[in-house]
């Protein structure tokens, strides 16, 4: 789960890192009240969407006055960026700069462990960094169990400013990142850009938090933080239904039991000829009520023309899945032709409930994938 | 032969009195596993499944039942917690089947588990089983046959599709292993190619990688480098849009170093022969036997 820019700075705030006031406003007047109250001689104003690039894409302006960040904000409230309306900017005051720089956080799969990354190169994407000068770029890798050391914090302080004062503002900001990195769960905690004032001190500018998924059970502050309006709404409708869904542009919509298996089913619907209309994965666990929310989100996707079941039973029960499209069937028109390959636990079960209401099934998933595609062309047609 | 799975394995059921571990461990003992000991804390000195001794520690079950590999069906939030305890006891051969299993957790579990000499398998993982033999995890026993395939997977279902496959064709296994799907997880594509080089029973092996990280093209370096067995591979994904994640953790593409066309050409470079789809993987195996 991404986190918006100004709950990210919120949490590094909270941290102790210097971030500027700042404020949120979802209207032109209230872009206008959060400047005024700022009090600054000139302020920036940010759209807050799950999107990078955002100034590329008009989302991020200067404003002279109060009034011009209402202006301003009347411009980039419900504008598109990368397909996400923006529904919140970000009012805070627009700072003096000396330097940039990129400090940053990860888990790294290659070393199993968190890596700091920092670069004297910010202000800029640090894959843009990464691609054009590596050489800029120093990274530390982190034992969990014993956090950032002291020391690494200040070696890689010291790669971003000589000077040993500003190196040991900036070695504080990164022990303090690596915490609001651990409290909040994430997988990605970055600050970019770190700037360094003329005045000689160091803040936090920019702040982006991703939050392992897998975290959230356990720190409902931060789910709490999840913005719905952010996202896609059948993707919101499958999760709280403990599906996992992506839309697709094709015709072909899938149900699968398994990411590895609903990717290569998709793949098979390409090789055949045809075009996915999203990844469905049921999960592991068979409750024929996730079946269900599985066709009337599918269904409600007006481009699907047939709906393909690949489900290979292990710890899903292939009888709870048929008994889901049979229920299915029963409390809402399926108006599309479904294409059911099952195998695997309980498959003899399953074929008998489908066979009572006079459906069938395949075994072999290519047969099936390409009476799929056979039928949405067919559909098409 | 076999690798990590043998006649010597003496499992303990971590969560054995859970919905999953229950299950599950009816379906090991059926299948020829020797299900020494289960733990579920607070239940100690009760039976499982009408024969397993179950006890409050892992300590204990291995100190009375000299059990030697654990798989773990708890929670996730308890299943960090369920691999240093393993680990303590001195099991060698760890196995996490738990889904959802935090990632900062795991960078604390890894070096520990390391320092400690075991073998983690997943977390988030199907496990492995050799058939014939025994299972340790999830892998249902009877899509296996036994014989001189290996087979190494990051997914679930679609391990057990391609073995589905390799079956009917009547190409047996001498173990499948599903390394599981998570950013970190404890045995990797190179430590199974690696097991499965070093084991006589085992004439060539599937690989089953899909979009994410850069397991797949290390994975084929090392094929390339030191192995003289034939490697048939395959990577899902090849139509995931870029950056989106697809239900596994692990499958995220990231940079350019994660897509399944990048990976299936580092295969080929590497020799190992790229299936466009599961049914490729019987003609050619058959090709290469």
């Amino acid at each position: 789960m991404n986190l918006h820019e100004y709950q990210a700075r919120e949490l590094l705030r909270r941290a102790g890192i210097p971030v500027p006031a700042d404020g949120v406003a979802t209207t032109p007047k209230e872009a206008k009240q959060v400047a005024e109250r700022l009090g600054a001689r000139r302020v920036v104003v940010k759209a807050q969407v799950h999107a990078g690039g955002r100034g590329k894409a008009g989302g991020v302006k200067l404003a002279a006055s109060p009034a011009e960040a209402e202006q301003v904000a009347a411009k980039i409230l419900g504008m598109t960026i990368k397909g996400l309306t923006v529904h919140r900017v970000l009012i805070a005051p627009a700072a003096e700069i000396a330097s940039e720089a990129y400090v940053g956080v990860i888990v790294d799969r290659t070393t199993q462990s968190p890596v700091f990354m920092v670069s004297p190169a910010g202000g800029i994407d640090i894959e843009e960094v990464a691609a054009t000068t590596p050489e800029k770029i120093f990274r530390a890798r982190v034992d969990a169990r014993y956090g950032l050391l002291p020391h690494q914090a200040l070696g890689l302080a010291f790669r971003l400013y000589d000077d040993v004062t500003m190196a040991r503002q900036a070695a504080d900001i990164l022990q303090k990142l690596y915490r609001a990195f651990v409290d909040a769960g994430a997988s990605l905690a970055e600050i970019n850009p770190l700037v360094r004032t003329p005045q000689g001190e160091i803040v936090a500018l920019d702040a982006k938090i991703a939050v392992d998924d897998n975290e959230l059970d356990r720190r409902p502050a931060i789910a709490a933080l999840r913005d719905t309006t952010a996202e896609e709404p059948s993707e919101v409708q499958a999760r709280e239904a403990n599906l996992t869904y992506i839309k697709l542009d094709g015709d072909v919509g899938c149900v699968v039991n398994g990411a590895g298996l609903a990717m290569a089913t998709m793949d098979l619907v390409k090789y055949y000829g045809g075009e996915p209309a999203n990844f469905l994965d049921i999960g592991g666990s068979s409750n024929p009520e996730k079946v269900v929310s599985a066709l009337q989100i599918i269904t409600a996707d007006v481009h699907v023309k047939a709906i393909l079941f690949n489900i290979f039973g292990g710890i899903t029960r292939c009888d709870d899945v048929a008994n889901g499209i049979v229920a299915a069937t029963r409390r809402f028109k399926v108006d599309r032709p479904i294409v059911i390959r099952l195998t695997g636990t309980n498959e003899k079960e399953a074929l008998a409930i489908l066979g009572g209401v006079g459906m069938t099934a395949l075994t072999d998933m290519d047969e099936a994938v390409k009476q799929a595609v056979a039928m949405a062309k067919g559909a098409a047609a | 032969m076999s690798v990590f799975v043998n006649e010597q394995t003496r499992l303990v059921v971590q969560g054995i009195t859970g919905r999953d571990g229950s299950f599950h461990t009816r379906q090991m003992i059926d299948y020829g596993t020797r299900v020494v000991a289960g733990v579920t804390p607070g239940k100690g000195g009760q039976k499982a499944e009408g024969t397993v001794p179950v006890f409050n520690t892992v300590a204990e079950a291995v100190a009375e039942t000299g059990a030697n590999a654990s798989v773990i069906y708890v929670p996730a939030k308890f299943a960090a917690d369920a691999v240093f305890e393993a680990a303590d006891a001195g099991v060698a051969l760890i196995v996490c089947i738990s889904e959802g299993v935090p990632v900062l957790d795991m960078t604390r579990v890894y070096p520990y588990v390391k320092e400690h000499g075991a073998r983690l398998i997943g977390p988030n993982c199907p496990g492995l089983i050799t058939p014939g033999v025994g299972k340790v995890g999830i892998i249902p026993g009877q899509i296996c046959t036994a014989g001189p395939i290996g087979v190494v997977s990051r997914s679930g279902t679609l391990t057990y599709e391609v073995v589905y496959q390799l079956t009917r064709a009547g190409l047996g296994q001498t173990t499948c292993i599903g390394i599981g799907g998570d950013p970190i997880i404890g045995t990797n594509f190179i430590d199974c190619l690696a097991a499965f080089e070093a084991d006589p029973a085992t004439t060539a092996v599937v690989m089953i990688g899909e979009i994410g990280g850069t397991d797949e093209q290390l994975a084929a370096d090392f094929v390339q480098a030191k192995m003289k067995k034939p490697v048939v591979g395959f990577i899902a994904g090849q139509t995931a849009p870029p950056g989106r994640r697809m239900g596994h953790a692990g499958a995220i593409i990231s940079g350019s170093s994660g897509t399944a066309a990048e990976k299936m050409a580092a295969f080929e470079r590497a020799g190992i022969a790229v299936m466009k789809r599961p049914a490729d993987v019987v003609p050619l195996l058959k090709e290469r036997l």
